[in-house]
């Protein structure tokens, strides 16, 4: 610190202080909603103390069934989504590593134009091609399957950007060495290259799981079937039906759980969060 | 483009290590985009049975319409209050986190954790904390203020609720970005304009915010990008849009108009109008990136 200012470092404490509050202040309140029961909310307003009914929402709304627009168990959508965002996140990463290595190893035609498709994918978010990008999932008879849940979310810009940057770091003379010890490019791949990239994939691995946990609009279109539900889409099925009969206890149950997992990555491995969202916007 | 001196020499390998990401681009970007394209130059009839030619009616019509030029105004406002708002926030708390020794790393793991919030929980939290018979804040609204609060009535609480979920979404990634950014700068610079005599508010304006300049742009282009589409989710899970079209931002007018209006064509073209412009905003945030390797 550049000088010694008491009153300044007070005043930091308590704008972090309420930022914290702030940032903690709607999941307590959903926290403490779920641990109620629904008759708690007839009364006109949110208890604001937690109470002891907790295990009994997370158990009814895991084991599913509550009323007609929860008969999905809670667990299979959590299963769900725990496919959709694993497959996801090992896809793209799979396919971006193998093209990433295509575009710094090699020199082909079409090199560059390969690089541009690539490069396009960036431009052109899902929301914005809704329409026709259903049209083609369920031309290929794609609808209610983990195949449609994820192989169109898995073609990455941002990731092959990542490990390109990453291979053109590793130096010739490893290249060069390997080539006289008689290593062919597949070879040099696996027992160099994907070695030397183990902490970027990683940490791009925490950030791709997020994206795909997260995803909601993908998941909705395409997933008719109650047995495909995912957790982040199922609560807006729930929340839909609430006007009602609102049981508030179990959808704040609902939403609890559809956070935690991803919360529970960015909290306990967070050093390799940092470095891969830093890393992925470069 | 930058390749190595050491290449290897096999001449099919490297199109089969492409073909994935390329067959996945062609199948699910590309042609569904070139679908759009072509989708948003005709006009199908009201069963579907026959589809004319209307050459660029389509986007004229759009250019006509109310609800399009509504959604075009909710959308610059809906844009510009959450990446002020989230800009704002998040640079105060982390110059704040700047100054910590010893509580930094604690205060930046309470604060980052948002992020791993999906949209539409975001917009379920303060959905359910802002219901206007049961909800937290409208019982203190109305207590302290005497305001009614009603979010599907009143097209501007509305507007309030989408923006204060966006922004509360988006905080933790600015301040991480902004933290990095502050810590980045050379402690020397602030020393030396403090020995100059320089204040706290003095060496912001003249020394900080300059040198965070290049995060602030980054921050500003990826933000607008954000609430252009990420906030779907938000919008969907709150206000569908309403009421009376006040949330009704563009990205979400597209799936409103294809997927519940049927009206493909003029979704077609605000497709094609909103490819065009993520395009320029990757391109700016690009040619950004370059400048800043060759800074």
């Amino acid at each position: 610190m550049v000088e010694n200012q008491r009153g300044l470092d007070i005043f930091a404490h308590v704008v972090l202080l309420l930022g914290v509050a702030t940032v903690a202040f709607p999941v307590y309140i959903a926290f403490v909603a779920s641990t109620h029961t629904s008759t708690a909310f007839v009364s006109g307003t949110i208890p604001l103390l937690p109470s002891t009914h907790a295990p009994a929402s997370y158990g009814d709304v895991l084991a599913g069934g509550v009323a007609a627009q929860m008969s999905v168990p809670i667990s299979l959508m959590l299963f769900n989504s725990m496919v959709m965002a694993l497959l996801i996140a090992a896809g793209k990463i799979v396919i971006s590593v193998l093209s990433a290595f295509a575009i710094v190893y090699f020199r082909f035609p079409f090199r560059v134009l390969g690089f541009w498709i690539i490069f396009i994918t960036l431009m052109l978010p899902v929301e914005v091609r809704i329409v026709p990008t259903f049209a083609v999932i369920a031309d290929l008879g794609l609808l209610n399957s983990y195949a449609g849940l994820t192989v169109p979310l898995m073609a990455s810009a941002t990731a092959t950007f990542l490990f390109r940057q990453v291979f053109l770091t590793i130096p010739d003379e490893l290249t060069e060495a390997a080539r006289i010890d008689g290593a062919g490019p597949m070879k040099f791949f696996r027992d160099i290259l994907l070695p030397l990239s183990q902490t970027n994939i990683a940490a791009l691995f925490v950030i791709l799981f997020i994206y795909g946990w997260n995803q909601y609009l993908w998941p909705l279109l395409i997933t008719t079937d109650s047995g495909y539900y995912t957790i982040v889409a199922g609560i807006k099925r729930m929340a839909d039906v609430v006007e009602s009969e609102p049981l508030w206890n179990y959808i704040m149950a609902v939403t609890v759980l559809a956070m935690l997992p991803p919360v529970a990555v960015v909290i306990f491995m967070q050093r390799l969060f940092v470095k891969g969202l830093v890393d992925s916007e470069k | 483009m930058q390749t190595k001196r050491t290449i290897f020499g096999n001449k099919g390998l490297p199109y089969l290590l492409l073909a994935p990401q390329l067959a996945i681009t062609a199948v699910f970007f590309l042609w569904p985009a070139g679908q759009a394209v072509h989708q948003s130059f005709l006009r199908e009839d009201a069963f579907g049975l026959s589809t004319t030619f209307v050459g660029l009616r389509n986007y004229r019509a759009l250019m006509d319409n109310s609800e399009y030029l509504n959604a075009l105004q909710v959308t610059v406002v809906f844009s510009i209050a959450t990446v002020v708002l989230s800009l704002g926030l998040a640079l105060i708390l982390a110059l704040a986190v700047d100054r910590m020794l010893r509580s930094a790393a604690a205060y930046t793991t309470l604060l980052i954790w948002p992020y791993a919030v999906a949209p539409a929980v975001a917009g379920i939290l303060w959905w359910f904390i802002f219901n206007p018979s049961i909800g937290i804040l409208p019982f203190v609204l109305e207590q302290t203020l005497g305001r009614d609060w009603n979010h599907n009535l009143s097209g501007q609480d509305a507007m309030i609720l989408v923006v204060i979920a966006a922004v509360w979404k988006q905080i933790s990634y600015n301040f991480l970005f902004f933290l990095a950014g502050l810590q980045s700068i050379p402690a020397s610079l602030r020393e030396a304009a403090a020995i100059d005599g320089a204040g706290p508010v003095k060496r912001f304006w003249t020394i900080t915010l300059p040198l965070l300049s290049p995060t602030t742009f980054f921050l500003l282009v990826v933000n607008v990008v954000y609430t252009l589409f990420d906030t779907f989710a938000i919008i969907d899970a709150t206000t569908g849009g309403g009421p009376a079209q006040a949330t009704n931002i563009l990205v979400y007018k597209v799936y409103d108009d294809g997927f519940v209006g049927l009206n493909l064509g003029s979704s077609a073209a605000q497709s094609v109008i909103l490819m065009l412009i993520v395009m320029m905003l990757t391109f700016i945030q690009f040619r950004y990136v370059e400048r800043k390797v060759t800074y």
